[in-house]
């Protein structure tokens, strides 16, 4: 096996130690941060993706490839941002108002943070208030909003009204997800992207971080 | 005090019919929405048994109390975490007197859901912790006075394993589970029916089965799966009345009466031995479902 297969198999099976320890040797014997990054860690991750959207693993085989994903991104970030690759942007996070669900939305945390995003988690049950005052804040430009429930997904529209309304709140990139919303949908309700699933959203996130960029 | 209902169903008489959605109809007395339902328990405990009254005139052997999300983890979320004994002790009591008030013999389940967190080594939830929360909440359960334990909507098998220990811990009371499979047929965390009777057979409980995430459909599905493992126990089925699909502002279940109907007939035929429902179901659908069982001739209550 390659050594981009060793590390893309460490990411798929979720062994942590392994992939710090293979991050490690890597770094040790010079190669850079990005191939590791592109070549080998990212492809795991792509590959569990795949498999999670087709049935084929599920959310505990997910949870670990993040949890090793996010193990070696401590490790390569810095690096990273010492050769010069702009870290991607930092985005704030949260189920919306009286919604309590957030398997899904720390997935996706955990997703983005594994993929060089900064993320700020507000957790369950976020007001329009709450979410305005992160991304006033922080400074983050990026917004996702997760809903599991048909009456909470029904206030995301009057969500986004009111962050659009605050002085900054035309700039914002609204993300939106959750098992019953779908793309249109989201498009109704002035959101900037959709994603059915959480590798997908990396994704989205990814065009939106990249449309914002002057 | 022995409930003799269940006696005889445990001997393997007759199939018992259980209820519909509680929270939906909840929200018609005025709970808000995001709130936790539990908080009617203490709150206008009479909307509560007014819900239990309506599935018992429409049939119902089995009502479910409303204490699904009555764990201290969940109720914190709602700065509740203090309540959890007087809550699920009340909501217990409401479905009690609903109960008592009845000629014939029903049967009280008292609702356990999960705690919403995932646990260890998937999550960080610790297993003792898990089950201290579970051992509080049945204890409340049974001294509110339900006659079984009825661990719901489960879809990891740690937590299921967790809730049984809770519930041995503090009663005698016979436990049933039911996990949800409504992720391409297994449940989120990826366990198959298959598996899942394999494993509770493991853990001792007195029925088991599926309830929620899927119709009538997908759920005539699991039920054959359910019954390919070998288990001993009798099997329940509690679907949703379809899939939910919005219209306008309003959520509308696309299975109807007759549908719910078709399926409960189907479901005893094929031998499943405490049949139900759940989100979208609501009392006419209940009746519905009584009388075409009895069509093909197997239901419980009216055999003694
Ligand atoms: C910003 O950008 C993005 C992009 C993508 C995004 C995104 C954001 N967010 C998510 N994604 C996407 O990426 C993720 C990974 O691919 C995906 O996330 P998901 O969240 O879809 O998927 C997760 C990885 C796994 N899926 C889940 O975590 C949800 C699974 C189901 C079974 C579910 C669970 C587990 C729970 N529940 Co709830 N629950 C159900 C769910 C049924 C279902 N199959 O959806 C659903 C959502 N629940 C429901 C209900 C009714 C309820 N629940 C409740 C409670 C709970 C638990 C606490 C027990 C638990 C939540 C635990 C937790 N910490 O989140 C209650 C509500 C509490 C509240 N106020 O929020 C309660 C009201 C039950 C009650 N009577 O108390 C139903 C909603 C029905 C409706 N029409 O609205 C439900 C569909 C079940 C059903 N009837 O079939 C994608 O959607």
């Amino acid at each position: 096996m390659s050594r981009n297969q060793e590390l893309t198999e460490g990411i798929i099976r979720g062994d942590r130690e392994n992939v710090i320890r293979l991050v490690r040797e890597d770094l040790e014997a010079g190669r850079g941060p990005v191939p590791i990054l592109n070549e080998g860690l990212s492809p795991g991750m792509e590959k569990l993706g795949d498999q999670f959207g087709r049935g084929e693993v599920f959310i505990p085989e997910l949870m670990a490839a993040s949890k090793a994903m996010n193990a070696a991104m401590e490790i390569l970030r810095p690096l990273l941002e010492a050769t010069g690759v702009e870290p991607l942007g930092k985005v704030v996070m949260g189920t919306v108002k009286g919604d309590m669900h957030d398997i899904g939305k720390n997935l996706v945390c955990m997703m983005l943070r594994g993929a060089g995003f900064d993320v700020i988690d507000l957790g369950v049950n976020t007001s329009a208030e709450q979410f305005i005052e992160a991304l006033e804040n922080s400074g983050a430009r990026i917004l996702g909003m997760s809903a599991l429930l048909t009456t909470t997904m029904n206030r995301m529209g009057a969500i986004i009204e009111t962050i659009r309304k605050a002085s900054f709140g035309e700039e914002v990139g609204i993300m939106v997800g959750g098992a019953p919303l779908d793309e249109i949908f989201a498009a109704n309700i002035g959101a900037n992207g959709y994603a059915k699933e959480a590798p997908l959203a990396v994704e989205r996130f990814k065009e939106l971080h990249a449309a914002l960029r002057p | 005090m022995a409930n003799l209902l269940y006696e005889k169903w445990l001997d393997g008489e007759g199939v018992l019919v259980g209820d519909g959605a509680m929270g939906t109809m909840l929200q018609a007395t005025g709970l808000e929405p995001g709130d936790a339902p539990e908080r009617l328990n203490g709150e206008n405990p009479d909307a509560v048994r007014s819900v239990h009254e309506a599935y018992l005139r429409a049939g119902s052997d089995v009502i479910t109390t409303n204490t699904f999300g009555g764990n201290s983890l969940r109720l914190a979320l709602h700065d509740a975490g203090d309540k959890v004994f007087e809550w699920n002790k009340a909501g217990a009591a409401a479905a009690r007197q609903a109960a008592d008030a009845q000629e014939r013999e029903v049967i009280i389940a008292g609702s356990v859901g999960p705690t919403g967190s995932l646990l260890q080594p998937v999550g960080d939830l610790h297993f003792d912790e898990a089950k201290d929360d579970f051992a509080e909440q049945c204890a409340a359960l049974a001294e509110g006075g339900v006659d079984v334990i009825l661990i719901e909507t489960m879809s990891d098998l740690e937590e299921v394993r967790a809730a049984i220990k809770g519930a041995r811990a503090v009663c005698d009371l016979p436990v049933f589970c039911t996990m949800t499979f409504d992720t391409h047929g297994r449940t989120m965390m990826g366990t198959s029916p298959e598996e899942a009777v394999r494993a509770v057979a493991g853990f001792g409980v007195q029925a088991f089965g599926s309830n929620c995430g899927n119709g009538p459909n997908e759920m005539e599905e699991i039920a054959g799966k359910m019954f390919r493992a070998p288990s001993g126990f009798p099997l329940i089925i509690q679907a949703n009345a379809g899939v939910p699909k919005m219209e306008g502002n309003q959520v509308v279940y696309e299975a109807g009466p007759e549908r719910m109907a078709d399926h409960a007939r189907r479901c005893s035929d094929l031998g499943i031995r405490y049949i139900g429902g759940c989100c979208g179901t609501t009392p006419v659908h209940i009746q519905a479902m009584i009388e075409a069982m009895k069509g093909s001739g197997e239901q419980g209550s009216e055999e003694s």
